[in-house]
């Protein structure tokens, strides 16, 4: 049964090879091939949104008061719209934090332990240079070690997965909870900033420590370094050697160590590169919006970065677009909670159950003909 | 305090162990006999919440909380059988829709159970097999939940049944070579539906344990992996039912250190051992996997130790 797709895609590249001359309809055929990547996805929000309006309209509140708030509370002003870009910031980071790994075939979820611990060690670092060292290097330092850490912390997964066939979706979560036991034992203990006896955090870093913001925006840096990341690693994973033999991993591991390719350094350094991702994230959490490290850090970017990575298709050029717009509907959460009187958790219902739809919806890939070279169609 | 501090803590723990490890057995063997079957359902962390969340509201509002458990059991079997019904569909990947499935329980137990957060349902009762003793602190630790003994006496007959009945060898026979299931004519898709369902009410009502009677509220911090520490147990357990309760009991044992020792007043470093249990089914991970071939006693069209 599995190797049925796999039979009309070969078949599908013959004819095509064979049926077309000219390099036009070429580029025609590619373009009716890939938007399947593109409608399909779509095809998934809308049905998604529609079985949401149909939960709304149940519990009695109304779908278009839905519709207006996520737009008011997430795009319509430039206030919510620079607060939706700085919530996209670590959205594209965790996704990230996915869909790096996905291409070497692990289905990696730990970004949210990631995100946590990078935050936390960047903050740990930064208490004894305060005052000492200047801003520019202790935040270069601070973000570097975050990403550090980060990728040690989901490097461990890979490494795992390689060196003992230790299930990486599994462990990766696991990671998740024991990095947040590490920050809560840490910041409820020996780190605790006793001058605050609100929220047990650490030191905070103190305004001038502080990553700064994009000039005539409230946004920080963090989404910029977000999307170059993207094109970086789109380009790491499908220009290079390194991202070729990632792929080949991916796509068949014991063809890959056939090869002769160093399959558990590429599946470590591939587990890194997403931890990095994670941690580059939680470090831009602390210096850019928390100032120190507590528990809100676990605010479950790591979680909705998972499904933004999905409906990106793993994509890295793809997932920006998808987490800004995970954002606005982030960032709409409380206007929602206040106006619609809908409890906060509305946004996870509705993300549970677009990740649902989503998944549901990979058994439609190569079913519509529509999508097929013409070709093909007309034999069928 | 006229006993010694380690008896004590031992006692703690041995009454720890048990509470704790109801839930444990209860999600362990609703994935083993999902796993049995050759599927891998990780949403169970999700169905584990939302069964508390049904449990606590429908003892709420019935007064009875045996209907809550029940309740808990149906919400399980809806989330289960949403699962398998979507992984029957070709190209659809088990452990990414467990991944989505876990959010969305979560997301909906948090959406219809913010209004049960402050007020009191009633609690299950437990049978009190302490009376013998004289000890406070034993008599405590011996105040066991009927659901304890429902649950050893399902892995007993679930362990029985996947042995010698007819259920058992088709249950056995999909998760083993889904090919052969199908030349002797069994809808594998509809057998793996049956078990996953069956899987979302055991772990369903796991989750009406956590609500109902230990730690006994309902609150959005109430499970943190518990769901997900049984689906790495049943691994562990080699995909038996009895050796589930076993490794129950050993993760209940872990997840009561912390507790115990903050018990006898060692509150230093609570967070490093409510932490020893996600170390620990990470240990016992490592240790029981292997890179060359795969785990033991392992249904043969399992995906996730491959």
């Amino acid at each position: 049964m599995s190797n049925a797709p796999l039979a009309t895609g070969a078949s599908r590249d013959m004819v095509s090879s064979v049926a077309t001359p000219a390099a036009k309809s070429d580029f025609a055929a590619r373009f009716r091939a890939n938007s399947e990547y593109v409608v399909i996805p779509l095809i998934a929000l809308l049905i998604a949104a529609a079985l949401f309006a149909v939960f709304l309209l149940a519990i009695g509140k109304s779908p278009v008061d839905f519709v207006s708030y996520v737009w008011r509370g997430g795009f319509g002003t430039s206030f919510s719209l620079q607060n939706t870009l700085q919530r996209s910031a670590p959205l594209i980071l965790t996704a990230l934090a996915v869909a790096i790994p996905a291409r070497i075939g692990l289905i990696m979820i730990g970004g949210e332990g990631a995100l946590v611990l990078g935050g936390f060690a960047s903050a740990v670092l930064a208490i004894p240079m305060l005052g000492r060292v200047p801003p520019m290097p202790t935040l270069i330092l601070m973000a570097i070690f975050a990403m550090a850490v980060g990728g040690f912390w989901v490097g461990i997964a890979g490494f795992l997965r390689y060196a003992r066939g230790v299930n990486e979706t599994i462990s990766s979560l696991l990671l998740t909870y024991i990095g947040i036991a590490i920050m809560n034992f840490f910041v409820e203990g020996s780190l605790r900033d006793l001058s605050d006896p609100n929220k047990p955090s650490t030191k905070p870093l103190g305004k001038e420590y502080m990553v700064g913001v994009i000039p005539g925006t409230e946004v920080h840096w963090g989404i910029v370094f977000g999307v170059l990341l993207c094109i970086g690693l789109y380009i790491l994973m499908t220009r290079t050697t390194f991202g070729f033999a990632a792929r080949v991993t991916g796509g068949n591991f014991r063809a890959a160590l056939a090869q002769g390719l160093p399959v558990g350094r590429l599946i470590v350094a591939c587990s890194a590169i997403a931890g990095a991702c994670a941690g580059l994230a939680g470090f831009f959490e602390v210096a850019a919006i928390q100032g120190r490290a507590n528990a809100s850090l676990a605010a479950g970017y790591g979680f909705t970065g998972i499904l933004v990575a999905f409906l990106a298709r793993q994509n890295p050029l793809a997932i920006p677009p998808v987490a800004i717009l995970f954002g606005g509907l982030v960032a709409s959460g409380g206007l929602i909670q206040r106006r619609m009187g809908l409890p906060d958790a509305t946004v996870l219902v509705l993300q549970g159950l677009i990740f649902v739809v989503l998944l549901t919806s990979e058994t439609l890939y190569g079913r519509f003909s529509i999508f097929k070279p013409r070709a093909e169609r007309d034999r069928t | 305090m006229n006993e010694p501090a380690v008896l004590t803590v031992l006692i703690a723990m041995l009454g720890g162990a048990i509470r704790v490890s109801t839930p444990f057995m209860f999600v362990s063997l609703g994935e083993c006999l999902t796993e049995k079957s050759g599927r891998v359902n990780l949403g169970l962390e999700g169905t584990l919440v939302l069964g508390a969340m049904v449990a606590y509201a429908f003892s709420y509002h019935t007064g009875s909380p045996w209907i809550g458990v029940l309740a808990a059991g149906v919400a399980g079997s809806a989330l289960g059988a949403m699962h398998g019904s979507i992984c029957g569909l070709p190209r659809v990947n088990d452990v990414a829709v467990g991944i989505a499935m876990m959010l969305f329980g979560v997301g909906v137990a948090f959406f219809f159970g913010k209004p049960y957060i402050q007020p009191e349902a009633p609690r299950l009762g437990s049978i009190p097999l302490g009376f013998w003793s004289d000890s406070a602190s034993l008599k405590s630790a011996l105040q066991v939940n009927p659901l304890f003994f429902i649950g050893i006496a399902l892995a007993l007959m679930i362990a029985w049944s996947l042995r010698n009945t007819r259920w058992g060898l088709v249950v056995r026979t999909v998760g083993d070579s889904a090919a052969a299931a199908r030349a002797m004519g069994i809808s594998v898709n509809f057998v793996r539906l049956m078990t996953t369902t069956l899987g979302g009410f055991l772990a369903g009502i796991g989750g009406a344990f956590l609500s109902l009677s230990y730690p006994g509220s309902w609150n959005q911090g109430l499970s943190s992996g518990q769901g997900l520490m049984a689906v790495a147990l049943v691994i562990f357990a080699r995909w038996d039912p009895l050796r589930c309760i076993a490794a129950a009991l050993l993760f209940g044992a872990a997840g009561a250190i912390g507790p115990s020792l903050q018990s006898i007043g060692i509150t230093q470093g609570y967070y490093f051992f409510n932490a020893a249990p996600y170390i620990l089914t990470l240990g016992i991970m490592i240790a029981t996997s292997s890179a060359k071939h795969s785990a033991r006693d392992m249904p043969g069209e399992l995906s996730i130790a491959k």
